[in-house]
């Protein structure tokens, strides 16, 4: 084991805490000084709470010291995406339009976390209100990918991806709306998990997509995860959409780790054209590894997945648009007034308020939207989404009733240079067309790390997926993979990341 | 199956703007007006999956409405709900006039 506390797992960090060989505050206080050493170069962060977070940490070491029964993630340092309302500390969502926002309460997910005693280090940068695929589309500024910084981390949790990888937080919680955790994990070498929709409480989850939005954990091992997402799952009453039953045995599954037997589709759709060379061929060695390891692989045909890409852009929009329009710069939020007009009605000033507040990305997502919802195109555009949504189901149904787990490449590509695509909106998206499907139909997924790609070196995601509610296996075969990938290079794939230059 | 339809000019991105409540530059609307077809085209394809027989799904898991007993339970304190507010007056936010637009 490592001595360096910054490179160690949650899971080593949480036994160090509990055998009182290390305390919170040194934790808290080490991660702290390699954001402040690295953070420059990677602009994870938008916001470092040293105060709130050594606080944290020196509450639970008392607590620990004086005899109480604590979380088994308790003293671990954790850093949340923007777009989690956290009591107290800024909550942007990388928009102008909440630039000083300080929620007046905790998401369920930031309660939770309080509750069993891990500090918040700090809120992550993000694509603005989680729109994009990069992490470019922050009105703070991009992130940069600890593996070549000047390529994108993915997005739209580019920044607890980054934050992650660059060992600045050994957790971090992200949200998946069409693959916002999982792409940066797959372009970061970390490991992102989007649970069953319904698993994790979006009550002050800052809403892109209502019927969309998932938060889960951002972690560099399978277990860590595991973890995370058992603290964070479960019901939520103040989540109308949260699903009234335990959280799946992650952690036990994590532990188990076995694919003899497990059945494993490799979606036909999601691979070939279009994927680059480095990120097929690691794909199909960690399959190999898999059906080595005892799994039945074969392979699956979901013929609807070609129009998965098309619904997305019309659902995610749809319900963006509705759920923006709560930022009228009435009650909270920036106001600003037209100019030339002494005397400006509500109206003129919240759309001029819209207008400084919110960027390009948002506001395309914002007019697509309105006009797929708008009269005379209603049925032809949002109507026909919602009904592939169905087809996309029935089709996902009938190859679960085969197979136990589907797996892909997560991104069709590795991390692309910053700029690449951020005048083609339509190439940007067509990035996420491995990811959107399980946001869709409501599925759960998880990205692990499986390699670098040969032409560029840089990390290359593989995808499982699982039905509904089967959370758990995606945990059994991800850590099975995990462990013999790592037996076979020797350690972990983060090991094998460039030294970033840290400022002293 | 509805018509299929297609195309989308300036004007069409103006109104929407307006819908919207965004009040877009010149130059934001020429941008918009360029790329939307494309995106749209795109899109487009979702109407040759389904027919009439294909029922829409609006959320991933059964949704059923959700009730809670009747009780008095904490909530936000009113200054605590005014302290983000652009502007506030006696415990309101202070909005601009909403009658007398042209």
């Amino acid at each position: 084991m490592t001595t360096d506390l910054t490179r160690k797992t949650a899971d080593e960090l949480a036994h160090a805490l509990a055998t009182k060989e290390v305390s919170s505050a040194e934790v808290t206080r080490a991660l702290l000084d390699r954001i402040g050493a690295v953070d420059g170069a990677i602009h994870a962060f938008l916001h470092v709470d040293a105060e709130g977070a050594l606080a944290a940490a020196a509450d639970i070491d008392d607590r620990r010291a004086s005899g109480e029964e604590l979380s088994y993630l308790a003293g671990v340092p954790i850093a949340v995406k923007d777009v989690l309302a956290t009591r107290g500390v800024p909550t942007t969502c990388g928009s102008k339009i909440l630039e000083g926002w300080i929620p007046p309460y905790d998401a369920t997910v930031t309660a939770k976390i309080k509750a069993a005693g891990l500090p918040i280090l700090g809120k992550t940068n993000m694509d603005e209100f989680a729109m994009g695929s990069s992490t470019e589309h922050s009105a703070y500024g991009p992130t940069h990918n600890p593996w070549d910084t000047t390529r994108i981390p993915g997005g739209s949790g580019g920044g607890s991806a980054a934050a992650v990888a660059a060992f600045e937080a050994p957790l971090a919680i992200g949200t998946d709306t069409g693959g916002s955790i999982r792409q940066p994990g797959a372009l970061t070498g970390t490991v992102g998990v989007k649970p069953t929709y319904g698993g994790v409480s979006r009550y002050g989850l800052v809403a892109m997509a209502s019927s969309l939005d998932q938060a889960g954990p951002v972690t560099r091992t399978v277990l860590d995860a595991a973890l995370l997402h058992e603290l964070i799952g479960g019901h939520d009453p103040m989540d109308s959409t949260s699903i009234p039953e335990a959280v799946p045995a992650v952690v036990a599954a994590a532990r188990r780790a076995d694919v003899k037997g497990l059945r494993i589709g490799i979606v036909k759709e999601l691979g070939g054209e279009g994927f680059q060379p480095g990120v097929q061929a690691r794909f199909t060695e960690a399959v190999d590894l898999l059906t080595a390891a005892g799994a039945e692989v074969v392979e699956v045909s979901i013929p609807s997945l070609e129009y998965a890409l098309g619904a997305y852009y019309l659902v995610m929009p749809s319900e963006a648009s509705s759920n923006l329009a709560k930022f009228d710069a009435m009650r909270y939020g920036v106001r600003v007034a037209p100019a030339g007009n002494d005397d400006p009605s509500a109206e003129q000033v919240m759309a001029s308020s819209r207008d400084a507040g919110f960027g390009d990305e948002v506001k395309r997502r914002i007019i697509l939207g309105t006009y797929a919802l708008s009269s005379g195109y209603y049925d032809a555009y949002y109507g026909s989404a919602q009904k592939v949504r169905t087809v996309l189901s029935r089709d996902f149904a009938a190859a679960f009733a085969d197979v136990d787990v589907l797996v892909s490449p997560t991104s069709p590509t590795t991390a692309y240079p910053l700029g690449d695509k951020l005048d083609d909106p339509l190439a940007m998206y067509l990035g996420d067309v491995a990811t959107i499907p399980a946001n869709l139909v409501g599925i759960p997924g998880l990205s692990l790390p499986v390699g670098l790609a040969d032409e560029d070196s840089l990390p290359v995601g593989l995808q499982f997926l699982a039905p509904q509610k089967a959370d758990d296996r995606l945990y059994n075969a991800a850590a099975a993979l995990e462990r013999l990938l790592e037996q076979k290079w020797g350690g972990t794939l983060l090991s094998r990341a460039p030294e970033l230059e840290v400022v002293r | 199956m509805s018509e299929p339809v297609t195309g989308i000019s300036r004007d069409d991105v103006v109104h929407l703007a307006g819908l919207a409540r965004i009040d877009l530059s010149d130059a934001e609307l020429d941008h918009l007006a360029a790329e939307l077809p494309a995106i749209l085209e795109h899109v487009a394809s979702v109407q040759q999956v389904a027919g009439d027989d294909v029922p829409a799904m609006s959320h991933p898991v059964p949704v059923d409405n959700v009730f809670r007993d009747d009780v008095v339970r904490p909530s936000l304190a009113p200054e605590d709900a005014l302290a983000a507010a652009p502007a506030s007056d006696q415990q309101r936010f202070l909005v601009p006039k909403i009658l007398g637009e042209g």
